[in-house]
């Protein structure tokens, strides 16, 4: 507990010295509010548009939520199939990692003219976005193992099947989290561009619809809840490992 | 039989056999060729010439499921207790978890790891974890053992104590071995048959019969005149 205190206490401390300044800083400089909102105004607007920002916030939730999950089920599956066949892998991981230089996020606008302006244009670019460190990680940790491993497990009468279940998939978990945790980071990112693109609702779209009105603290409010949504996940994400691969946090120390 | 990577001959002319429960020892310098000949063995390679019979299997199938590797790293899954990872072999072939575990039991308590069933192999010590590889190695229930330097990376006192707990073990479980090492004293305390293996390419240069009466402890046993002049011309067929 003590440990935890001490890793969670300095960010927290610098966190409040940064909001402290920028409460001081436009108050001393008499900012206005539009132009630059201070934290007070920032957490007032909460207390406005607390209605307005939850139901948003609740759409935009939905959508990384899903998107995410989209995202690992396929990455994991196309990661597993890249490991089962090499002939594969060479063909398609080339590609996979060629498409990286197309920025996702751009595709959105052509994402909702081909699907629209419900939920599956957000889904799908939420996916597209949190899809790459996926399969990456999922793949470096699946090649990660050494052929001595698999050795000793033939001489223990194991399948192809067995080698996988037994020893490359746990032995995979911790580069996969690390994909895991990326994708989290970015899920966020993908649901407001899929939003910008053509939304009715979303914390993306609240931030369209003050940005003429001038209400820069509600964009800034929209802005917490969505990094708030994206620190939630990372956490989510961050649990799981630790009770899936609760070895991994030994390992990397004994490594370290 | 003879075994080359590209240009390097590992293994040339190789020729030995192993009674049913004898042991065998094969010496030889770093580098020389002797995982090669376990991996042969253990039908993980084949021979470019020759044969390699187990219990009578010539092809590499055959082979993978008469014999049992142990390997230098102990490669234990960290994610597995020890009595898990020394069921491996068992649940491989089908056996449920739970009747596994059941199974191995005993053989943990008869060879005094009884309270180390649950520790992880990060908590177990470099001698500790050699002794569960070993489980793993004997619980996969193959009359041949292939022993890779098993005992190589460890401190010369706990590679001692290893040395008399594996003939405790082999006295409870007998199997046939084949000891590769460079360690001469390990050879003639472990094996009753000890083949010298040349550098590349790899050649038997000499074979010993251990024959002198193996009782007591270990200290008396290697300061034995018989012990010790076959040490010496052992030494001297690996220079």
């Amino acid at each position: 507990m003590r440990a935890r205190l001490r890793a969670i206490a300095p960010p927290l401390v610098v966190l409040a010295v940064a909001i402290g300044l920028w409460q001081l800083l436009v108050w001393a400089l008499d900012v206005p509010d539009w132009l630059f909102p201070a934290p007070s105004a920032i957490a007032a607007d909460f207390g406005r548009d607390g209605g307005l920002l939850a139901r948003n916030g609740w759409v935009t939730l939905r959508e990384v939520l899903l998107g995410y999950a989209v995202a690992v089920i396929g990455g994991v599956a196309l990661g597993v199939l890249l490991h089962a066949s090499g002939a594969l892998r060479r063909a398609l991981y080339p590609i996979l990692l060629a498409s990286q230089t197309v920025p996702v996020v751009v595709l959105a606008p052509i994402l909702a003219i081909a699907l629209g302006y419900d939920l599956a244009p957000k889904l799908a670019i939420v996916a597209l976005v949190c899809f790459f460190p996926i399969v990456v990680g999922a793949v470096d940790g699946l090649r990660s193992v050494d052929d001595h491993y698999r050795r000793l497990m033939l001489t223990l009468d194991a399948s192809r099947v067995a080698i996988f279940r037994r020893v490359e998939f746990p032995a995979s978990l911790p580069s996969l989290f690390s994909g895991l945790r990326v994708a989290a980071a970015y899920a966020a990112v993908g649901a407001v561009f899929g939003e910008w693109s053509g939304a009715s609702a979303g914390l993306g779209y609240v931030m369209l619809q003050a940005s003429p009105a001038l209400a820069t603290a509600r964009i800034f409010a929209a802005i917490a809840l969505l990094s708030a949504i994206s620190l939630a996940l990372f956490a989510l994400v961050s649990l799981a490992e630790r009770v899936a691969a609760p070895w991994a946090r030994q390992e990397r120390a004994r490594a370290g | 039989m003879r075994k080359a990577f590209g240009d390097v001959v590992a293994l040339d002319g190789v020729d030995l056999a192993v009674p049913r429960h004898g042991r065998l020892a094969v010496v030889g310098q770093s580098g020389g060729g002797k995982s090669t000949l376990l991996s042969l063995v253990a039908g993980l390679l084949e021979p470019d010439a020759g044969t390699v019979r187990v219990d009578g299997a010539g092809d590499a199938r055959g082979r993978l499921a008469g014999c049992a590797l142990m390997p230098q790293k102990d490669l234990l899954l960290p994610w597995r207790s020890a009595l898990d990872n020394a069921i491996l072999a068992l649940q491989n072939r089908g056996m449920p978890r739970p009747q596994a575990r059941e199974l191995a039991r005993p053989l943990f308590e008869a060879l005094g790891l009884g309270s180390f069933e649950g520790s992880w192999p990060g908590e177990l010590s470099g001698g500790m974890r050699q002794r569960v590889a070993f489980l793993r190695t004997l619980l996969a229930g193959k009359d041949v053992l292939l022993l890779d330097e098993p005992f190589g990376a460890l401190d010369s006192i706990t590679r001692a104590q290893m040395q008399e707990w594996l003939l405790e073990a082999l006295a409870y479980e007998p199997r046939t071995v084949v000891l590769v090492t460079h360690d001469v004293e390990e050879a003639l305390f472990v094996a009753d048959r000890v083949a010298v293996l040349s550098r590349r390419p790899g050649r038997i240069v000499a074979e010993f019969e251990v024959d002198f009466p193996r009782e007591g402890p270990r200290r008396e046993i290697v300061t034995e005149p018989a012990f010790v002049v076959l040490r010496v011309q052992l030494l001297k067929a690996l220079e």
